[in-house]
């Protein structure tokens, strides 16, 4: 079974149909969670404190805003831990949302980068599009299977 | 136990930078409670579209949904307090777009902030208080007279300045370099004091303001210790005899500034920092120094310079005066090379804070670096406006901390 990063990452639409097809969703869900069960550690909401950024450098340069590199600090170990993904692009917000567009250009970016399985997909406009949309998706994630 | 003053939070990032639990500290050491507003989905398409600013991360557009649900009345709160990514330019524009709009909009009161991860509760204090300050005492800073006999101190980074007031007239002035916060707290209180040939039991309120406001209105019991955003505001349009109507108050001062774009007395946006010491009070000190003359004879020498003669980049307040000394040595004038810092200090101010606040004339100068002849000419020089500096320009957080604290004199 296969570890998919998927954009948007906060997606739990996205990270439940990976998990029904047996893979392991990498997901915004994942890390926060992490963050937040960190004993020790106090700084509300998302338990992610001023050495996040820090952790982040090794993505994005110091010249870059702290909070693509906080983001990145929970993005970029699960892009270079995922064996596929899946990418959506122009997805509604109630689909999924992550809040800062420059982080958003540099987690495709690094995702492709990987030259791991990518599918891509605009996210649909109507019902018939939305059920080439899951066929999609579904297909991807039984090949992966049949690949691993 | 007084109602926490709520302000709403319009941001993109911060709790990313792991800053989140500062602002909120900054919030709670005011009592003040830091709060988002609520919107729903729809709320965010519909008032995303209608603002009109087509950006691309979904944060900033919740916050532009906020702001208009704050403007139009649809979530209340006492203040606003907007922060994003420093270097960020989409959310620079956002920032900038988002203060003007509920500034033009609507009476809260708003200050924006750009964040990095080094951003602390400590940084952010001095805000926090203005913005509660604002929503807390807006009957007290409308106050226009001076009553009874009052004292004013303002406890700064560079000096300490005292004003004795009696019937809406200054009567007595302190000033020195601070070094020791409350000896030299003591000290200009007793010039003043002895100035104004009063003596200190006789003082009917006293106020304080600046860095040192705490440790000193502790120690001296002080009826108001109020930051130096809200009080210089009061003491410049009290000073420039421009109480009602719009205004902007500049003070250059030792280790940060302020810009102030002032309603009737009251602050509606500011900015206060500087990116570094390059900007300050502190390099035309540094300048002075390296020119063997005294800070009070930089300004006139100044005016008769050429600033454009010398090239200054003083961001940073060492290539500052390497540029300086390169300039001498290179045989440039004394009086241009002072012109050269001046312009140097105002144009940084200029970019970096005046871009932040909407400027609205008459624009007043206060604190010492006011005195400055040549920097409040390259400061007029740059906004295309006469600079007002009105006497006492110096003693402006002492004049307003006089002023504020005779409020409380019926109080009494």
């Amino acid at each position: 079974m296969a570890k998919v990063f998927i954009y948007p990452a906060t997606s739990l639409i996205l990270s439940d149909l990976v998990a029904r097809f047996g893979h392991t969703p990498l997901s915004a869900a994942q890390s926060i969670r992490e963050h937040i069960q960190t004993a020790g550690l106090e700084s509300p909401p998302l338990q992610i404190s001023p050495e996040d950024p820090k952790k982040g450098l090794k993505y994005a340069a110091v010249e870059v805003p702290s909070g693509v590199r906080g983001r990145m600090s929970l993005y970029g170990p699960m892009i270079e831990d995922a064996d596929a993904g899946i990418i959506i692009h122009d997805a509604d917000f109630a689909f999924g949302c992550m809040g800062c567009a420059r982080t958003n250009e540099l987690i495709i970016f690094l995702v492709k980068k990987r030259n791991i399985p990518v599918l891509e997909l605009n996210y649909p406009k109507n019902d018939e599009e939305g059920a080439e949309f899951v066929a999609a998706i579904r297909d991807f994630l039984v090949g992966l299977g049949r690949e691993k | 136990m007084t109602t926490p003053v709520r302000i709403a939070q319009l941001s993109c990032g911060p709790e990313y930078s792991g800053v989140q639990k500062e602002i909120d500290e900054a919030a709670k050491a005011v009592d003040a409670e830091i709060f988002y507003p609520d919107i729903s989905l729809a709320d965010i398409k519909r008032d995303f579209n209608a603002f009109g600013l087509d950006v691309r991360s979904p944060d900033l557009k919740l916050a532009i949904a906020r702001a208009k649900a704050l403007v139009e009345g649809r979530v209340e709160a006492d203040a606003v307090f907007i922060a994003t990514c420093f270097r960020c330019a989409e959310a620079a524009i956002v920032r900038n777009e988002l203060r003007r709009y509920i500034h033009e909009n609507s009476k809260l009161p708003v200050v924006s902030y750009s964040f990095t991860e080094r951003t602390t509760a400590g940084t952010l204090l001095t805000r926090m208080e203005a913005l509660t300050t604002i929503a807390r005492r807006r009957a007290l800073l409308a106050r226009e007279t001076q009553v009874g006999l009052t004292l004013g101190l303002d406890s700064g980074s560079s000096t300490t300045k005292a004003v004795v007031m009696r019937d809406n007239k200054i009567i007595g002035t302190g000033w020195l370099p601070t070094t020791d916060v409350l000896e030299s707290a003591n000290a200009v209180i007793q010039l003043a004091l002895d100035m104004a040939g009063v003596k200190r039991e006789e003082l009917q309120a006293v106020g304080t303001t600046g860095y040192g406001r705490f440790l000193v209105g502790e120690k001296i019991k002080a009826d108001l210790i109020q930051e130096e955003l809200t009080v210089n505001s009061k003491g410049a349009v009290f000073l420039a005899d421009c109480q009602h109507g719009p205004s902007t108050v500049i003070d250059i001062g030792g280790m940060d500034n302020k810009a102030i774009s002032v309603q009737d007395g009251i602050p509606g946006t500011f900015t206060m920092g500087g990116i570094c010491a390059g900007a300050s009070g502190r390099f035309l000190e540094m300048t002075a120094k390296r020119l063997g003359v005294d800070i009070t004879e930089l300004g006139p020498l100044a005016l008769r310079g050429m600033s454009a003669q010398v090239a200054m980049n003083s961001y940073c307040i060492v290539f500052g005066t390497q540029s300086l000394v390169n300039a001498l040595a290179a045989g440039s004038s004394k009086e241009d090379v002072a012109a050269a810092a001046c312009h140097s200090v105002a144009e940084q101010v200029f970019e970096q804070q005046l871009q932040e606040v909407d400027i609205r004339e008459p624009v007043i100068m206060v604190g010492g670096t006011s005195l400055i002849k040549g920097l409040v000419f390259a400061m007029g020089e740059l906004l295309q406006t006469e600079i007002v500096v009105p006497p006492y320009s110096q003693y402006i957080g002492a004049v307003g901390s006089a002023l504020l604290s005779s409020g409380f004199i019926m109080e009494k």
